[in-house]
């Protein structure tokens, strides 16, 4: 049996979702590819999100763990997942700071359980950060782009 | 030249207000120094010696007088009255408080400026060839491309914690006045069969471990161009290596992969991007090139009157064919003899605002190899345009000569050099100026740098110079042979160093061996390649 790991539902600060969480444990992703019941996992910066693309069906919360901020390896995780078609909870778990959530929101995390917890407003005014963006990512914003050149 | 929208202020406007309550958390003591670090870095402020410095963005090396005029300002409102142009087509301030940055930011935002990206594990301020525009032989003016780069590479959210910090160079010539192939990735712009696309190069890099990029794709279609990039990075974030920062450049992924395992790896990605669709609408291309139209160029003579040794000099040296004949661009030199490469009082930087308000269009361009340049200057307009220059001490006739310069600031600044770069500089400048040999020797291009990483780019020097500490002494390492226009080439180390004396002794001992040996029309490159290092090093060493 798997060691349990991963965060609890009170553990999560910041959640874009109406659904109820998930309240068991995570899983390694090497667990989660030989378990056929799993529904939680838990990535680490040096794991490839690909290899749970087969698996996307049943899982129902991804964490992606961010053991340094400076790491930024899960940012293109959570993205792959994303755009594979992935819905499910997008959890960036461990060294999230103020500084990375409008990014992590841009790149599919909905939700967020910072080991330190951080300063309400100060994270409102990170989320608000961008009224506008450059980039297509995840999140499926209008780029400023397409909205110069909106009909 | 581009212009900012309501979209561009706002978000230039909003990065400022984020910028300034890092500094307040910081200064609440919510954030860490090693938190606020990086996104210190990511505004462009970096700790050095002696003070803050603050690196200004100057997006492919373009801007107007208007702009100029505002380094002018904030050179002397916040720092000492100058400022220091890079190799990287930005200006660099050195002597900034912390408290007045978000002042200083917030001032450049004022005149579609700003330091986003100037430093950091991202995407780096994109550079370009500073003839962009005006060169005879582009396919194409290269900057809309960089432009659609630049919105593209900022506050992009997957690429904002790289590996390591991640620079762009993108040309459209055959030419290569950009070091194209010496940066994280390299793009040239090219015709096929009468469509535009974009040749990758990447992998390419100086700093201790150099490496000259391997092209990666021949062709993007144009309409692919920004999910190319896009796949090229996404490798590079996911598998570039972060146990050590002195490995974690893209040049050594591609390196330790190979470029064919590299490549197999970014098309495998292109392909799901493309599904993806990352692509900004084409429109957007076209809207950018709208701003790059060509100025209204009108007819007019086509030669100088040479009567004045001087001046006809100054033409032969430091003005480069345009695209219309009646014009040229001019090079205006921050390499006076005996001056510190790269730098410029603010009086300077507004008499070379005002010269191209009157001369060029309004317009301006920092050249890569830390000099100035009006794109468009009419040739009946060259010599006011010469005599205001020369009145302001901007007027010296040796690009790239013995005497222009690459020099990384060094010792006398910056808290990661061995050994003082400036001075060398300046010793050899004016001893080449002195003697006269300047002219004697023609095309030679020098590059100090006063540690291994390389930001004065001596691996790309026809003459290199590395600065090292031996012992606690400084010690001149001297390589030849490298360049990193488009006959790229590493530079080769000579044998054991030399004192500062020796050094400058050794650069007058190596272009005695090439004006004994060269053929007609050869230059010191040409003849090192031909001859080989022997004959230089029987020089300095036998």
């Amino acid at each position: 049996m798997a060691k349990d790991i991963g965060t609890s539902p009170d553990e999560v600060q910041f959640r874009f979702r109406d659904d109820e969480p998930v309240d068991h444990a995570t899983v390694t992703v090497d667990s989660c590819c030989d378990q056929t019941n799993a529904t939680a996992v838990r990535i680490e910066p040096g794991d490839d999100a690909r290899v749970l693309l087969p698996f996307l069906d049943r899982l129902a919360l991804v964490e992606v763990n961010f053991p340094s901020f400076g790491d930024g390896r899960g940012y293109s995780s959570a993205r792959i997942l994303r755009e594979a078609g992935y819905t499910g909870e997008l959890r960036a778990v461990g060294q999230v700071l103020i500084d990375q959530l409008s990014h992590m929101r841009r790149c599919g995390f909905d939700s967020f359980a910072p080991d330190k917890r951080l300063d309400e407003e100060d994270a409102a005014r990170a989320f608000a950060t961008w009224e506008n963006v450059y980039q297509r990512a995840a999140d499926g914003r209008a780029t400023i782009a397409d909205k110069r050149h909106e009909a | 030249m581009y212009r900012y929208d309501q979209y561009d202020q706002a978000m230039v406007d909003a990065r400022v207000e984020e910028f300034r309550d890092q500094a307040r958390r910081r200064l609440e003591g919510k954030l860490t120094e090693d938190q606020f670090k990086p996104l210190r870095l990511m505004n462009g402020l970096y700790l050095q010696l002696h003070a803050y410095m603050l690196r200004v963005a100057i997006p492919y090396g373009t801007l107007d007088a208007r702009q100029m005029e505002m380094l002018a300002d904030i050179a002397d409102k916040y720092d000492r009255g100058y400022g220091h142009f890079t190799t990287r087509q930005n200006i660099q301030y050195n002597w900034i408080k912390l408290e007045d940055c978000a002042d200083a930011l917030a001032d450049l935002a004022t005149v579609e400026m700003h330091a986003i990206q100037t430093s950091g594990n991202c995407i780096r301020n994109i550079s370009s060839d500073h003839f962009a525009g005006a060169a005879a032989d582009e396919v194409v003016d290269p900057r809309p491309y960089a432009e659609l780069m630049r919105q593209w590479s900022s506050f992009h959210p997957e690429f904002t914690y790289l590996p390591r910090k991640f620079k762009i160079a993108v040309i459209a010539s055959e030419k290569d006045r950009a070091a194209m192939r010496l940066h994280d990735i390299g793009v040239r712009i090219v015709k096929r069969d009468g469509e535009i696309g974009a040749e990758f190069y990447a992998g390419g890099g100086m700093g201790r471990t150099p490496m000259i990029a391997p092209l990666i794709r021949d062709f993007v279609p144009i309409d692919q161009f920004i999910t190319y990039a896009e796949a090229c990075l996404r490798v590079y974030n996911r598998y570039g290596r972060r146990d050590n920062k002195y490995k974690a450049r893209i040049k050594i992924l591609v390196h330790e992969l190979g470029a064919a395992e590299y490549i197999r790896q970014v098309e495998e990605e292109f392909a799901h991007l493309l599904s993806v669709g990352v692509e900004p609408p084409r429109e957007e291309l076209a809207r950018i090139t709208e701003y790059f139209a060509p100025p209204a160029f009108v007819d007019g003579p086509k030669a100088v009157d040479r009567s004045d040794p001087d001046f006809a000099l100054w033409v032969d040296r430091n003005t480069h064919r345009h695209k219309h004949d009646a014009y040229v661009s001019a090079v205006i030199s921050l390499k006076p003899a005996g001056g510190i490469p790269g730098d410029a009082t603010s009086e300077q930087m507004r008499v070379v605002a005002r010269l191209a308000r009157e001369y060029s269009f309004d317009e301006l361009r920092v050249m890569h190899t830390q000099n100035l340049l009006l794109p468009h200057v009419a040739i009946r307009d060259l010599p006011a345009v010469w005599q205001a220059l020369d009145e302001a001490g901007l007027g010296s006739p040796n690009m790239d000569t013995i005497e222009d310069i690459i020099a990384c600031p060094g010792l006398d600044y910056c808290s990661l050099a061995n050994a003082r770069s400036i001075p060398l500089a300046q010793r050899i400048s004016e001893r080449f100026a002195e003697t006269g040999r300047t002219e004697v020797v023609g095309e030679l291009k020098l590059k100090i740098s006063g540690c291994i990483n390389a930001c004065g780019h001596h691996h790309a020097g026809h003459i290199g110079i590395l600065g090292v500490d031996k012992k606690g002494k400084e010690n001149f390492q001297l390589s030849l042979g490298g360049s990193e226009a488009e006959d790229v080439s590493l530079a080769k180390i000579t044998g054991p160093g030399f004192d500062e004396d020796g050094v400058v002794a050794a650069v007058e001992k190596v272009t005695d061996v090439y004006l004994a040996q060269r053929s007609d029309g050869e230059r010191f490159l040409d003849t090192y390649r031909r001859i080989g290092m022997e004959p230089f090093k029987e020089a300095l060493y036998g």
